[in-house]
């Protein structure tokens, strides 16, 4: 698409300088750097077209997509920001535009920002979900990404997916990466005793600043508890607060949280714990082009993949913000200088899996996307691959947020596809359940996203369901949200007292069996040759 | 069973008069309910620890009658207001009869 | 994300009339208040078999203002007994922690019984579910 005439023209207009305008103030800069989950190079991400917030925070950000976002934060139609930010016209844009993202990218936006504004005014924090899902980042289990990373000097960092290396490997990389790992929230299972330093006081333009971590409270839930059994984690806002005010007793002017509970979770967090002036959040992977406040507290939610860099200047005085400006910068990956040191170690991460990373195994016609909080159409694949090869009645796919796009007519390469699966407890089980069980498993997924507690939320997407359709009634009340559930090959109700085949992948129980995920679909893709995926809605959807 | 319970104890060696001190005990024990099922769906004897006591130089601290539904490993945490020196004696009684002892100092100044 | 069928019901459950019967026992006749007493949970459980649970009294823990016992039941469980606690003047404090096992989602709830007889309740629903995804 290089001879593409309104891409040229799109490019001609943005430059890097443009990217990295900002209206610099006071004497502290935080950069935001959340989610990237192992992408090194730059990708393609279509963001959401359903994004539903519930009870109190409905029709507010982070859950407003396409128009609404446009309208909302005052961006034009077919810009570059409503580009990165919408799904509209995306696949339009996206050959305009192209991609977003890459570390070597990020490296110059960090470096550029540092030289402007003097290295002790900058703290870099990374909000975690930063070694995994990648080929690359499977195979050395996170450490190219540790490399990566070292060469942006982050401040501290926090995490989540972190865990499912194991407690080993991740302590071995916490010990080994020169900055410190913070988490207020964890303990030990056993004497219910901290198990991670909590925070970190930093100097910066002659202020004392506190960073506190927190990491995702619900990852023994979400993720295999068995890898990391001897943590306990949960929100626990009454050590935040004890940790808090002792940050500001111990001298700090500012606190900083960087934060892996997802936006509506600290959204909830700024009324119930005082004395945060910033929160940088990750983990629901949502991209808010401005740090919003809510009460006494600046929340800036910096996205995912590497698309985007968060930055908040503050100006304090007498141990308060008293100014602020923010941005999210976008990372126009065509528009952007790769810095080369960066660029170098990617190379050197990447190279002894070249080929394989670049091995060709089918094509897609159609536009393979994952984000949304019911259906995407790289899960509808997924979904089919497991039917398929597994010879069952029903998939399910984890609404997992990390996962990349591809355009329509692109080629889908091992590195594609390990950037929607790469995880290490890949097996596809094959199970039998009845239809009441099935009914129970969706109850207790759209439970844990639809909740109006966002204390109860999880931050993924619904589970996605293949060879099954349902209509979900987003506001009822556990065990009254699903409904019609009905068999997609005959049209036949879902019967509660009957069994039905179920394959999926992404279990927590230890010992699943099966074939990993990226295998199956490297077998199911390979047979098919051409994918063609239609955006088809299976979930009928009462909001 | 597997191992013989062993009992695991987090008591200040310290304190002031008068001060209350937090103690924290583990015993490593299965806790089988009675409620689970075998193989053969023959029903598992119920075994647990049922009863747990602190004293402290022989007068009691704090204690608690157990019923199946404490998790395995039982986890007590609890405070004693200590206003001499002495000793604490905590005691775990199992079903089966037998009793797990385990005594900690403390000074107090 | 994941099945986790062993959650799922099925089993049977206690009661609410069990329940009633093991408070009024317990409260001697004596209608529970609420204040004094709290008692903590996660409102998500990280593992149903050993979720951490926690009961503080208002209490001097001396003369007339002490707390005799704290009663601990579940009512989703197969029997709601999961444990009582005794004080003394030498607990200093009416506090204590324990790990219990929840079935399913289902209420925790702590009963208090003061030395001049009052009683005091509290109450708290704990989510049990089988996971989610994640972002
Ligand atoms: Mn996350
Ligand atoms: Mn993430």
């Amino acid at each position: 698409y290089l001879s593409n005439p309104v891409r040229a023209m799109a490019q001609q207009k943005l430059t890097q300088d443009d990217l990295l305008s900002f209206d610099a103030r006071g004497q502290v800069t935080l950069l935001h750097f959340t989610d990237v989950h192992a992408q090194l190079m730059p990708i393609y991400f279509r963001p959401p077209d359903t994004n539903i917030g519930v009870g109190d925070y409905a029709g507010i950000p982070p859950h407003l997509v396409g128009e609404a976002f446009l309208k909302e934060f005052g961006i034009e139609a077919g810009s570059p920001l409503a580009y990165a930010h919408t799904f509209l016209d995306y696949v339009d844009l996206a050959r305009a535009y192209g991609r977003l993202g890459g570390l070597d990218r990020t490296a110059t936006l960090v470096k550029a920002i540092r030289a402007e504004r003097g290295e002790d005014k900058v703290l870099f924090l990374d909000g975690g979900d930063t070694w995994q899902g990648s080929y690359t980042s499977l195979k050395t289990n996170g450490q190219d990404m540790v490399e990566c990373m070292k060469l942006l000097k982050p401040d501290a960092m926090t995490g989540h997916w972190e865990f499912t290396f194991g407690e080993e490997r991740f302590l071995e990389i916490i010990e080994s990466m020169g900055y410190p790992f913070l988490a207020s929230n964890i303990f030990d299972a056993e004497w219910d005793e901290p198990a991670f330093d909590n925070t970190a006081m930093f100097e910066r333009g002659g202020v004392q600043v506190a960073v506190i971590g927190q990491a995702m409270p619900y990852t023994p839930i979400a993720n295999p508890r068995w890898m990391f059994p001897k943590w306990s984690f949960g929100i626990r806002p009454d050590v935040l607060q004890a940790n808090v005010d002792a940050a500001r007793e111990a001298g700090a002017e500012i606190v900083v949280l960087i934060s892996h509970n997802g936006f509506d979770v600290d959204r909830k967090l700024c009324s119930v714990v005082k004395g945060i002036d910033v929160i940088l959040t990750g983990h629901t992977h949502d991209a808010v082009p401005v740090a919003l406040q809510v009460e006494d507290t600046l929340v800036m939610s910096s996205g995912s993949h590497g698309k985007y860099l968060g930055r908040i200047d503050l100006e304090v005085s007498d141990g308060k913000v008293t100014g602020y400006s923010s941005k999210l910068i976008p990372v126009f990956s065509d528009v952007i200088a790769p810095d080369a040191e960066m660029a170098a170690k990617i190379g050197e991460m990447r190279a002894p899996y070249k080929d394989e990373l670049g091995r060709v195994i089918g094509k897609t016609d159609s536009l393979l996307y994952r984000r949304g909080n019911f259906n995407g159409t790289w899960d509808d694949l997924i979904c089919r691959g497991i039917m398929e090869e597994r010879d069952t009645q029903i998939a399910l796919s984890p609404g997992f947020r990390w996962g990349t796009t591809l355009l329509p007519g692109q080629d889908i390469t091992i590195d594609d596809l390990y950037t929607e699966t790469s995880m290490s407890y890949p097996a596809v089980y094959r199970n039998e359940m009845t239809g009441a069980q099935l009914k129970e498993v969706l109850e207790d997924v759209c439970d844990n996203l639809f909740n109006p507690d966002p204390f109860l939320q999880q931050g993924g997407d619904m589970v996605r369901v293949g060879g099954m359709t349902y209509t979900c009634t987003v506001n009822a009340k556990i065990g009254n949200r699903i409904s019609d559930m009905t068999l997609a090959a005959t049209g036949e109700p879902v019967d509660p007292d009957r069994s039905y085949v179920v394959g999926g992948w992404a279990s927590v129980n230890e010992g699943t069996e099966g074939p990993a995920i990226y295998d199956l679909m490297e077998s199911y893709i390979s047979g098919k040759g051409t994918v063609s995926v239609p955006d088809e809605r299976t979930v009928k959807v009462i909001a | 069973m597997s191992a013989a319970p062993k009992p695991r104890v987090k008591i200040p060696k310290k304190a002031k008069a008068g001060e209350t001190v937090v103690l924290k005990t583990l015993i490593s024990h299965e806790m089988e309910s009675g409620q689970r099922k075998d193989k053969d769906g023959n029903p598992i004897p119920r075994k647990i620890i049922n009863k747990f006591t602190c004293e402290f130089n022989g007068q009691p601290v704090f204690s608690c009658d157990i019923d199946p539904a404490i998790s395995a490993n039982p986890y007590f945490e609890f405070s004693a207001k200590v206003n001499e020196s002495g000793t604490f004696k905590l005691t775990w009684v199992d079903d089966d009869g037998s009793v797990y002892t385990d005594e900690q100092t403390i000074e107090v100044a | 994300f994941v099945p986790a069928l062993q959650l799922l019901p099925g089993r049977a459950v206690a009661a609410t009339e069990e329940v009633g019967k093991l408070i009024a026992d317990f409260a001697g006749g004596k209608e529970p208040q609420s204040g004094k007493l709290t008692l903590t949970a996660p409102e998500i459980a990280e593992n149903g078999n050993t979720v951490p649970i926690s009961v503080e009294v208002e209490s001097a823990m001396e003369g007339d203002d002490m707390v005799d016992q704290v009663l601990i039941l579940a009512d989703g469980n197969p029997s709601a007994d999961v444990a009582t606690f005794a004080f003394t003047a030498l607990s200093g404090k009416a506090a204590a922690t324990t790990r219990m096992r929840l079935a399913r989602t289902q209420n925790v709830i702590a009963v208090a019984r003061m030395a001049d007889g009052s009683v005091y309740m509290d109450k708290k629903e704990v989510k049990v579910t089988i996971g989610g995804c994640g972002g």
